[in-house]
């Protein structure tokens, strides 16, 4: 049996990072952000089949980038979660932190343990009943988790995304500025996205039951103006 | 989740995020998920070791008819649920949303069908959900049949439950209904159904005054003296209870989604109903004094 050269545990820890960063930035990225009425999910994706952003349950939805097989698995390991507790115990039990702290669990498990960390960031976004209460919890590949104010940027170029977002990005903007502000940040300085390059979702706080809601190309142009 | 070794089923070890191998994956069935996890419901891994119950023990829940009409169907309830002699709720419901297109309303053992009406309403919205689109109205029909035949062995004991589902079948543009019977046995009709205690006085007050090109108006009201002759003439099944405040559920589908007529808006057709029938037995007493 050949001996195994000696890694230090930073070097292994260094090179996977930057395997699962790298893998991440291949893809294009994703910004939510809370507004007056809901959240706002918006990612651009020019496919109208392979979504980064659905419905996880009443208040809670999901959104991921990077490959796409493993987010998905991700997204379905959560409706899963959410609806087994939500039928054990109550519709009100299923909380977004749980989840993702499930999450994190999860993906820091694989992160350390597994052949191959996942490629993946993920958002949990909640709505409250009120403003206040609105939650939004990123998870990276390594499962650190972050809490996030007002606004979140996911993706590979998700620094200076996060810039142009946080110039533009206001408490209590209502659904319209809240996309333009997050278009022209996903954008980039002079570009534009059209509404069919677009994958746009909101979390609607003053529904009743289930609150996510898929915006339509004509909705989006309305928005956007 | 990725490489392949795993336990090939869910174990708390690995969290409570329930992932599976491929070979295991329950795909988009709650159903399913929950055998999976161990937590499927069951009455019959009991049921047969125990005695029948004694009817006067459990609680059932009586009549309840739909229809078609112009735009859709026309779901109806009443709110009583007796055990036995006796009227154990008053107040309860038995037509359900069973998705935004689609509603289910339930006679029989209370219990069960309740427990029903909740894996049914989870086992489409998960579906939804996990696949990004909802059930074709078929397949949400033909879910539900299986349902009812896993809870055969609990009906042969004496736990029957015989549910109707109505729903706007969105691929063909129109209201379609479908009935049950214990063995999970999937009827579709073109007209109208009725399940429970009093559904035969109610389906001949519906075969009357059904037509498929009724207004909703119309099919309300029909729905109203159809509910109003089974509970006159069936104990089990519950009258309006003006006294409190109580009324059937009366719940129309359409295009638009699935939705509730407000209950002051049922209880003025029913006094309208009521009056007619008044007018009618005094008119009768009339006639016969002459």
């Amino acid at each position: 049996m050949s001996m195994p050269f000696y890694v230090p545990p930073e070097q292994v820890m260094k090179d996977r990072a930057d395997f699962a960063q790298k893998g991440i930035a291949r893809g294009r990225s994703l910004a939510a952000v809370e507004f007056t009425d809901g959240v706002l999910l918006c990612a651009e994706n020019p496919s109208r089949n392979l979504r980064k952003i659905s419905e996880i349950y009443d208040r809670i939805a999901f959104a991921g980038v990077g490959r796409y097989n493993e987010y998905d698995q991700l997204r379905i390991a959560g409706i899963r979660h959410a609806d087994v507790k939500g039928y054990t115990y109550s519709r009100d039990d299923v909380d977004p932190q749980a989840l993702a702290n499930q999450y994190a669990q999860m993906m820091g498990q694989i992160f350390t343990h597994e052949t191959k960390p996942l490629e993946v960031e993920i958002l949990v976004a909640a709505v409250g009943f009120r403003r206040e209460d609105d939650r939004m919890f990123h998870v990276r590949y390594d499962g650190s988790v972050t809490d996030e104010d007002g606004f979140a940027v996911l993706g590979g170029e998700a620094e200076s995304m996060r810039e142009r977002l946080a110039a533009s990005y206001a408490e209590g903007m209502d659904a319209a500025t809240a996309l333009q502000s997050t278009v022209s940040a996903l954008a980039g300085e002079d570009e534009t996205l059209s509404a069919e390059e677009l994958e746009v979702a909101i979390l609607d706080r003053a529904d009743k039951g289930r609150c996510f809601r898929r915006l339509e190309n004509g909705e989006i142009e309305t928005l956007l103006g | 989740m990725v490489s392949g070794h795993q336990p090939p089923r869910y174990s708390a070890r690995r969290m409570s995020l329930p992932n599976f191998d491929t070979s295991s994956d329950p795909g988009p069935s709650f159903a399913g998920l929950l055998g999976q996890l161990g937590q499927s419901v069951r009455y019959d891994q009991t049921a047969g070791q125990l005695a029948a119950p004694d009817a006067t023990e459990i609680t059932h829940g009586t009549t309840v008819v739909a229809a078609r009409f112009a735009d859709g169907v026309i779901i109806a309830g009443d709110r009583r649920a007796t055990s036995g002699n006796l009227i154990s709720h008053r107040t309860m419901q038995k037509v359900f949303p069973a998705d935004r297109w689609s509603g289910i309303a339930i006679a029989g053992a209370a219990g069960p069908a309740l427990e029903m009406v909740k894996l049914f309403q989870l086992q489409l919205e998960h579906y939804e959900k996990v696949e990004g689109r909802p059930l074709s109205l078929e397949g949400k029909a033909n879910q539900l049949s299986q349902m009812l035949r896993n809870h055969l062995p609990a009906a042969m004991q004496g736990l029957v439950v015989v549910p109707l589902f109505a729903g706007f079948d969105q691929h063909r543009g129109r209201g379609r209904l479908f009935a049950y019977d214990v063995t999970g046995g999937r009827y579709e009709e073109e007209d109208f159904v009725a399940s429970g205690s009093g559904s035969l006085f109610a389906r001949t007050v519906v075969k009357l005054g059904q037509r498929n090109t009724n207004s909703q108006d119309e099919a309300v009201d029909l729905m109203i003296r159809a509910l109003f002759t089974a509970a006159d003439d069936d104990s089990a099944t519950g009258g309006p209870d003006s006294m409190r405040g109580i009324y059937p559920i009366v719940a129309v589908i359409t295009d638009d989604g699935y939705a509730e007529l407000d209950e002051a808006d049922v209880a003025t057709r029913f006094e309208a109903v009521l009056s007619e029938f008044g007018n009618q037995l005094r008119d009768d007493d009339e006639g016969a004094q002459q």
